[in-house]
């Protein structure tokens, strides 16, 4: 293998990595503050992608009007789905609001097809992502190189809400005990909404790049990516932010490397996520970042 | 300031609370004595609406408050500072008091209290940098009370704040209290300690299963046979 190709795979494997970065946030998050999984986060990447694909072709708007126009549709509709699909059984046992995550999933997935149509649809990618740039011998599509950059961008923001602002100060506060952070006056629900908002927000700009690099929509284009960002979530160690970021890159990585050293391998390239969850629980439970937690009463 | 009248409350098919009346006078310590399970925990809960009660109301200056919600009880000003201390421990000594004053938007206001914290607490200024979770059982406690006191409460109830403390510790937290109130917070106290909790106290309160069984002055109940027999530990 030539230097410059392995400079390229590398390019891939970040920015794979990144999408499953910014996914995984959004299941490390929701279940930091609530410990719930959100089946239907998957779904939510999906619906970010439709949504842009067609503010570009219905409404004929610029590509990058269309991304934001997207996310912040995302974000409301994260918001919204906790509304109506997860608060309403906040203090019911767990077994419940999971069973509600799957049916939401579920019926994400078969609204699409209701509305969106079940065939694919190609993703007109806009000219300037869709150029080959060259560096010296090294030439790369500039939505590999693109990805990873708003990804870090996005991710220091995050960092910064979360871990220096009043806001996040409260996120933090709810994640570690609901109810002493009700006794400060912290107004729970706004909390938990917000940290809809912005998984949501976060999928739906993965979704959006996904389908700028895999320029292919189906209504079920989130299953597995979903499935495997919350895989990537647990083995950072699920309500751990770094983990989920490290999950994320970890498995993009593996999947990359997979498919470019072992070419015999490719074809179970999914299947390397999975071995990869079982060794890291057998070795270390909590995942790779994460903490051992009292189970809460 | 704080009234409760024939509060009761179930837990599943326990009847944690069976008609309590309570009053909390202004600028004064009332506290509630009694063995575990007695109820004085579920009386605090119910005050800031983290269980709904089955029947009877709770009234703040003569307006009913039992049935708001939480966070709307604590901007009131009644604070509770709950057993077992419940610190965020994984966010810094700092952080933990500037909760305490999340629903506060006076900047200035909130930095001055935080250095009367300090100054209570000179322990927490030397760790104020260090994550909740390391602190010490005692530094904890004191930590919950300065959160507690962040919120610039009108009542601040205290739900067994000497528990596993060792005995300089606790009697460093009932001095604080006495402080506290002679600074003008009204104070409502639940303790298994009572002897500690009757010496600072203005009024008391005996709790017994759900019910109220004995009332009177702090120094008064110390008197009271019943109450020494039961609580102070003293032979017949």
């Amino acid at each position: 293998m030539t230097l410059s190709l392995l400079f390229q795979h590398i390019v891939n494997a970040l920015s794979l990595g990144s999408l499953y970065a910014l996914i995984a946030i959004g299941y490390t998050m929701v279940y930091g503050i609530l410990r719930l999984i959100n089946f239907a986060h998957g779904d939510v990447f999906m619906l970010g992608a439709y949504v842009a694909f067609y503010m570009m072709t219905l409404l004929s708007l610029p590509w990058w009007v269309a991304l934001l126009v997207a996310i912040v549709f995302t974000a409301f509709f994260g918001i919204g789905l906790e509304r109506v699909a997860y608060r309403p059984l906040r203090d019911s046992p767990r077994i419940s609001i999971m069973i509600s995550a799957i049916a939401a999933s579920f019926l994400l997935e078969s609204l699409a097809v209701l509305i969106f149509g079940g065939r694919p649809k190609g993703v007109p990618v806009p000219d300037v992502l869709s150029r080959v740039i060259h560096f010296g011998s090294v030439s790369m599509i500039v939505i590999s190189l693109i990805i990873p950059l708003f990804t870090f961008a996005l991710l220091a923001v995050l960092l910064w809400i979360v871990n220096k602002t009043k806001t996040g100060m409260a996120m933090r506060a709810v994640s570690t005990d609901i109810e002493a952070a009700r006794l400060m006056a912290v107004d729970v629900n706004k909390v938990v909404s917000f940290t809809f908002g912005i998984g949501s927000l976060l999928a739906a700009f993965g979704g959006i790049m996904w389908s700028f690099k895999y320029p292919q929509l189906n209504p079920l284009m989130g299953v597995m990516p979903g499935l495997k960002c919350f895989i990537a979530a647990v083995i950072g160690g699920i309500g751990s932010i770094s983990g989920a970021v490290l999950g994320g890159f970890l498995l993009g990585i593996i999947e990359i490397m997979t498919v470019a050293f072992l070419p015999t391998l490719s074809g179970y390239r999914d299947a390397f996520a999975f071995i990869l969850l079982i060794v890291v629980l057998l070795v270390k439970p909590t995942g790779l970042l994460g903490k051992r937690q009292a189970e809460k009463v | 300031m704080l009234k409760i009248q024939s509060l009761s409350v179930h837990y599943g098919g326990i009847h944690a609370l069976q008609g309590i009346d309570l009053t909390v006078p202004e600028g004064k310590i009332v506290t509630l004595i009694g063995a575990n399970g007695a109820g004085k925990s579920t009386t605090l809960r119910s005050i800031v609406g983290l269980v709904k009660p089955t029947s009877g109301k709770v009234l703040l200056h003569d307006a009913v408050i039992s049935g708001k919600a939480t966070q709307d009880i604590v901007q009131m000003g009644l604070v509770l500072v709950p057993e077992g201390r419940r610190i965020f421990s994984n966010l810094t000594v700092e952080e933990n008091l500037l909760l305490g004053a999340y629903a506060r938007s006076d900047k200035k206001g909130v930095l001055k209290d935080l250095s009367h914290v300090y100054d209570l607490f000179p322990r927490l200024k030397e760790r104020r940098m260090q994550k909740g979770g390391t602190l010490s059982g005692g530094e904890q406690q004191m930590l919950a009370v300065g959160r507690g006191l962040m919120s610039r409460p009108k009542l601040l109830m205290m739900d067994e704040p000497s528990l596993g403390l060792a005995p300089l510790i606790a009697k460093m937290i009932f001095e604080i209290i006495t402080q506290i109130n002679a600074e003008g917070t009204t104070v409502l106290l639940v303790e298994q300690n009572a002897k500690a909790a009757l010496e600072v106290a203005d009024y008391g309160y005996v709790l017994e299963t759900g019910r109220i069984t004995l009332q009177g002055k702090g120094r008064d109940l110390l008197m009271d046979d019943r109450v020494r027999k039961a609580y102070l530990g003293e032979a017949q």
